[in-house]
């Protein structure tokens, strides 16, 4: 190979035209943000989710003074009287089934959906580096896990107010605190459960990175979700119950409590942290060495 | 078979003389898990400048290939340059200065096709964003889809969507265009604005490598030729090189009573696969004889001579240079549309 003899200043100007600018990273975040949530299956997802709560209200709302009124699981009895459980009652019931299905579908979309469309190589190619790409991937599929239970707690709060009022809130021992303390209760609550979530987005990256068909992906996050919860149910397998994905996702009710035990929120969160350190780094192990060959 | 070599490189070709090759690959190979070798110890050379058709049928692994150079699959053996750095560790370097089109256009479909293209830009770090809706708008110019812009992608036809792709290679100005099969989904139309867009950018200064199963279609823009065919590089180099030496014919016309004599005649001269050739075009009292010239043989004006002191009757005389199809034809052995 014949050495080149470009003139220096030549060189510089090309590497300057080349080089790469400041926030360059944020401008594909913000442009990845946008396709995720802008799209439109996303949206319908999100919109389901919504209509929870606004669904959940109007029953308890029509059914009030019937003799069907105050049956329920816990939290739903308690909506009647303080609109504020709508939003706890609400992500109780979403938490099992729903919330894990809109957010595999998300995060399994996530690479396959880009390598399945082929638009995979051509960001390859750009180039966006396969790590940031991941890393860029990653905070989309969070931020719409984030939409997911913001969608249902905004929405559960307005329905809640508008059909039951907002008062003073009852905790689980009984004890009664002031509105504005409880908002920050429930606040916590949603805070919790948006943080449940992260070790199932890494999960659903990470199969994201293994395969070209998105619905393949997308079914593997949630029966991950359902298959850890039925293990959890089985007494016979309680040496592993508490590594599992699902078991603390219920904890968020010791936000509830008088005095909330911090030592149980921790335990959850480190089981999510120690999912999102497994998957995440499984994800970027694969993406980071993987053929694109889509 | 033929051995791969290392081309003559006359100066003409080298555009930007003393920079090193835009494309350059050593022992290049890909074995896939299957077992299966895709690409098989490639040299490819890509001289600065150049307008490199890559040429195979379907299957002979031209577009593995290109994957390779473009970082997205890794090598099982050998190694890759791109204007003169080495891929993929340069790949955050080198490849702002490459557009490509890899085995079709891809875009999201429920986008339009300047949100497309405004994604593609936004996703590179080295561009300015504040000339993007410039650069999108002159790049749609360029492959004429100003019009269509804001039509989603999934109602663009195949033509369309092919030169969407070509728009967001063009999205900046590029030192090496790689286009793998640019012509597809295009009609005759569609095909000759690539083939002048591929002129165009040579004018420019880019390199350009374009690759086709389809011979005709890119030949005549070509300055230089590499032949794949099932995974390796049967032939690479100037173009009109490769059409010179070999597979020159001389083909004479003459009448039907001296068929023999003219036969004979070329025979004598040392062009011993003279034959008559029967499905060639032309009368039927015009039959038409075939001979290859191999390289020691006379020059063609001292067979037209020789054949008229033998009293041949020449109704026409020609020497046909092959086509890039009939070399390849005569390196393989079989047709260039044949998927394997």
């Amino acid at each position: 190979m014949s050495p080149a003899d470009v003139a220096a200043p030549a060189r510089a100007a090309e590497d300057a035209r080349y080089a790469p600018r400041r926030g360059a990273l944020g401008r594909l975040l913000r442009s990845e943000l946008r396709l995720v949530l802008g799209r439109r299956r996303n949206v319908v997802l999100l919109v389901g989710l919504a209509l929870v709560p606004v669904l959940l209200g109007l029953v308890l709302f029509l059914t009030r003074d019937t003799a069907l009124a105050g049956q329920g699981p816990p939290f739903v009895t308690s909506v009647t009287s303080n609109g504020l459980f709508l939003v706890v009652a609400s992500l109780f019931l979403c938490l099992p089934f729903l919330l894990p299905l809109t957010i595999g579908i998300a995060s399994g979309d996530a690479v396959a959906g880009e390598a399945a469309a082929g638009t995979l190589r051509y960001l390859l190619v750009v180039p966006v580096g396969r790590t940031r790409l991941l890393l860029v991937k990653a905070c989309a599929a969070l931020a719409f896990a984030a939409a997911a239970v913001l969608a249902i707690a905004v929405v559960g709060l307005v329905a809640g107010a508008v059909l039951f009022g907002l008062g003073d809130l009852t905790l689980l021992s009984g004890d009664t605190i002031p509105l504005s303390a409880g908002v920050l209760r429930v606040a916590g609550v949603v805070a919790y459960v948006g943080l449940s979530m992260t070790g199932l987005v890494a999960v659903g990256l990470f199969f994201s990175t293994l395969t070209e068909v998105p619905v393949g992906a997308m079914a593997a996050t949630v029966v991950v979700a359902v298959v850890s919860s039925v293990l959890g149910q089985l007494p016979q397998l309680e040496v592993i119950h508490p590594y599992l994905l699902t078991t603390h996702w219920f904890d968020f009710a010791e936000m509830l409590r008088i005095r909330p035990d911090g030592g149980v929120l921790a335990e959850g969160l480190a089981v999510q942290a120690a999912w999102v350190a497994v998957f995440g780094s499984l994800a970027w192990a694969r993406f980071t060495t993987a053929d694109v060959s889509s | 078979m033929t051995r791969t070599h290392e081309p003559p490189q006359p100066a003409a070709a080298e555009a930007v003389p003393g920079a090193p090759a835009a494309v350059a690959t050593r022992g290049l190979t890909k074995r896939f898990a299957t077992g299966q070798v895709a690409v098989d110890g490639l040299d490819l050379h890509v001289p600065r400048g150049a307008v490199f058709g890559f040429l195979g049928p379907n299957g002979s692994g031209k577009t593995t290939t290109i994957r390779m150079l473009l970082g997205l699959v890794r090598p099982t053996a050998g190694t890759v340059h791109l204007l003169g750095e080495p891929m993929p560790d340069a790949a955050a370097r080198v490849l702002p200065r490459v557009g490509a089109l890899v085995e079709g256009p891809a875009f999201h479909p429920y986008l339009s096709g300047r949100a497309n293209l405004g994604r593609v830009d936004a996703a590179d770090a080295t561009t300015d964003p504040r000339t993007r809706a410039r650069r999108v708008e002159e790049a749609l110019e360029r492959v004429g889809l100003r019009a269509a812009g804001d039509k989603r992608y999934r109602q663009y036809s195949l033509g369309m969507k092919q030169r969407l792709g070509l728009a967001a290679a063009l999205l900046r100005p590029r030192d090496l265009l790689v286009l793998d099969e640019p012509t597809n989904g295009l009609d005759p139309q569609g095909t000759r604005e690539v083939r002048h867009l591929v002129r165009e950018l040579a004018d420019g200064g880019a390199t350009v490598l374009v690759s086709s199963h389809l011979l005709a279609e890119i030949e005549q823009v070509c300055t230089h030729v590499g032949i794949m065919g099932r995974g390796r590089l049967l032939l690479q180099g100037p173009r009109a090189e490769l059409t010179a030496r070999r597979g020159v014919h001389a083909v004479v016309r003459t009448t039907p009573a001296h068929v023999e004599a003219g036969l004979a005649e070329l025979r004598r001269l040392g062009l011993p696969d003279a034959r008559a050739d029967a499905r060639a075009p032309g009368p039927a009292d015009e039959p038409t004889l075939v001979a290859g010239l191999p390289d020691d043989a006379p020059p063609p004006q001292e067979v037209a001579a020789a054949l008229v002191r033998a009293g041949v009757d020449l109704v026409a005389f020609d020497v046909r240079r092959p086509s890039l199809e009939e070399v390849f034809v005569e390196l393989t052995g079989e047709g260039f549309d044949v998927a394997r």
